[in-house]
């Protein structure tokens, strides 16, 4: 092994297990390493910090390695990811005012679930017509899952993210201070930042992003791709290790552990109580409700979770095209290929006897419930996959799906996309 | 974007949860004569008070949560962006001295007294300045050709289904554009779509 002390920057959210359970459960030293956890205070710090060397990797936002790669908003530099550390663990909640709001304007589309975004849309039209301010919405950070999945759950209902709404950044920790000064309407964060608006009974949960895209994918584990070319037997072992504490992690006997190690002030630094409310397998969406039975909302492992599938990485590309952040025609296939390495995952997973898939995409929004998938040995079982408008994403017509986008701020020209997606079944 | 005049003040909003240490900073900024023309703590709708002061530098803390907050400034302001400078405890960080030499972001250090901040704050902006300059003009000819492209392409597809020739073929495309109230090459951009549609 080239290296055997490493430090990983996380940020304080529930998402953050994996690589806590590795170094408090040992599942790091079983693999020969030493390494320290450091706790960032953003985004743009993991980014810069794992860019310039200070840190080996990061816990990052799935969607990141491919915009630092992209040099989305920073310096471009080539980010890689072997490894999806968690499924789904987002949801979107709305202040008391609002939720009244909702409720008169549309309470047979509040009771529809999953909730859409109709009576959200109905709230607007009438603010837009007695020519009021438009509300503001956060998610934290420009190319997060959570932007994402608050645009899609928005313009799903006719709603343009960037024109009938405003959207900011605040960070998590913060989310739930910002609602409560009034300064935004609603929100969409990890946990426990949801759970903590509904304990302290200011807000209510409308949508889980579970909801919004079933088992979308969350958080990666980030690396420059010259660290992971200079430590490729360090990688590996990082890579067991991840595997290992979360299979140990998607145990239900083990979640109450995990939770009181996450609950600790260096780590998440939240109550237990908020803590154990998504990590045991349950979810509140509202103050005056009992908590309801959620297993999926905080998957780590089954459904061959941890796998960076190269379609979901074209997935976040095509909303990256499709709001706007990426500016030039890029060859979608390619990019998602350089990023996301199901391949070094394989390797790791074959090292220790772990089934994997063998096939590098696959087409979403096509399983209502649990599937097998058949062409690994053994087969695995897999997540349903369903998007909340219904629609599937084939990621061999990806032009397509994008042209099937009415509400957008794309500023890259189709016809220039789809001359760079190669056609050739070899991503098949 | 626009250049303060030469006998303005150069404007500083400042962005730090730590009052004391923003106190002090802000002290440090006003003798090295700038205008600290607001001071935001954690509770601020920090977006809203950007987006409606006019600043000419914003100065954060390098470990604030709020940078993410200012990362998506900078994806709504991609026309006119702002300097932001980050200042950090520590000098040693290998960060700082990165991000120094890539260009991207100016550091100072939590060194505070008015004689260092000032000649830091002059390199961090003139440098903000040149990059912005170099990369609107790398944009520019970017899009210009690519948009050519789709043009020549559309040109293309017209001069060989309707038998036309190169002037004729154009022109047939400007009117298209005109008439829908379209750029040129939005409308090349939809005869090729519907070309491979049909195809």
């Amino acid at each position: 092994m080239e290296k055997t002390q490493l430090n990983f920057g996380f940020i304080p959210l529930t998402d953050c297990a994996p690589l806590v359970v590795a170094r408090e459960g040992g599942f790091f030293v079983q693999q020969g390493l030493e390494v320290t956890l450091s706790r960032e205070p953003s985004w743009a710090n993991i980014r810069d910090k794992v860019l310039f060397g200070e840190l080996d990797g990061a816990q990052m936002l799935a969607g990141m390695p491919l915009a630092t790669t992209l040099g989305i908003n920073g310096i471009a530099k080539p980010t890689i990811t072997a490894f999806n550390l968690d499924l789904n663990g987002n949801a979107i909640t709305v202040s008391n005012a609002l939720y009244q709001r909702l409720l008169a304007a549309d309470p047979a589309a509040m009771q529809t679930y999953p909730v859409s975004a109709q009576a959200l849309k109905t709230v607007i039209d009438a603010d837009k017509a007695a020519g009021k301010d438009c509300m503001t919405f956060a998610m934290v950070f420009p190319v997060s899952t959570h932007n994402y999945a608050l645009r899609y759950w928005m313009a799903a209902a006719g709603i343009h993210p960037d024109k009938d709404v405003r959207l900011v950044v605040v960070p998590p920790p913060k989310m739930v201070t910002q609602l409560q000064a009034g300064n935004i309407h609603g929100y969409c964060v990890g946990e426990p930042w949801n759970s903590q608006a509904v304990k302290l009974g200011i807000g209510h949960i409308l949508i889980t992003n579970y909801e919004i895209w079933n088992n979308m994918p969350e958080k990666v584990l980030g690396v420059t791709q010259k660290w992971a070319e200079s430590y490729p037997h360090t990688h590996q072992s990082v890579l067991k290790a991840l595997l290992t504490a979360c299979q140990w992690l998607d145990q239900p006997e083990n979640r109450l552990t995990a939770a009181q190690w996450l609950a600790q002030p260096h780590y998440v630094g939240a109550s237990l109580d908020v803590m154990k409310m998504s990590m045991l397998g349950t979810f509140q969406y509202h103050p005056d409700q009992e908590p309801q039975s959620f297993p999926d909302f905080n998957v780590f492992h089954r459904y061959a979770a941890n796998f960076p599938w190269h379609s979901q990485a074209a997935w976040f590309l095509s909303q990256m095209l499709r709001w706007g952040d990426i500016e030039t025609a890029i060859n979608i296939r390619a990019v998602a290929q350089q990023v996301y390495r199901p391949d070094l995952y394989r390797q790791a997973a074959t090292a220790l006897g772990i089934a994997s898939p063998p096939l590098d995409e696959k087409i979403e929004g096509i399983h209502a419930t649990s599937w097998t998938l058949n062409e690994a040995t053994p087969p695995i079982t897999m997540g349903a996959d369903q998007f909340l408008d219904g629609t599937s994403y084939d990621p061999q017509h990806l032009a397509d799906y994008l042209a099937s986008f009415t509400i957008h701020r794309r500023s890259v020209a189709l016809a220039d996309l789809k001359r760079r997606i190669p056609t050739s079944p070899a991503f098949a | 974007m626009h250049s303060p005049k030469l006998n303005m003040k150069l404007r500083v909003m400042l962005i730090d949860d730590n009052r004391g240490r923003a106190a002090l900073l802000q002290q440090a900024l006003r003798d090295a004569h700038y205008e600290v023309v607001a001071v935001l703590h954690d509770d601020a709708d920090i977006l809203k008070r950007v987006q409606e002061t006019p600043v000419d530098v914003i100065l954060i803390d390098l470990e604030s949560p709020d940078r993410d907050t200012l990362e998506y400034l900078s994806t709504l302001n991609r026309e006119s962006p702002k300097p932001i400078v980050m200042f950090a405890e520590d000098d040693d960080s290998t960060i700082i001295q990165a991000a120094i030499k890539a260009g991207v972001s100016a550091y100072v250090v939590d060194g505070l007294s008015h004689q260092r901040l000032k000649p830091i704050m002059k390199v961090a902006i003139a440098r903000f300045r040149e990059y912005q300059a170099m990369r609107a003009e790398l944009d520019k000819t970017r899009n210009q050709l690519a948009e050519r492209k789709v043009i020549e392409r559309a040109k293309g597809i017209l001069m060989k289904q309707k038998d036309m020739d190169e002037a004729s073929a154009y022109h047939a495309l400007r009117k298209m554009a005109m008439d829908r109230n379209l750029r040129l090459v939005e409308i090349a951009e939809s005869v090729i779509t519907v070309t491979q549609l049909l195809e």
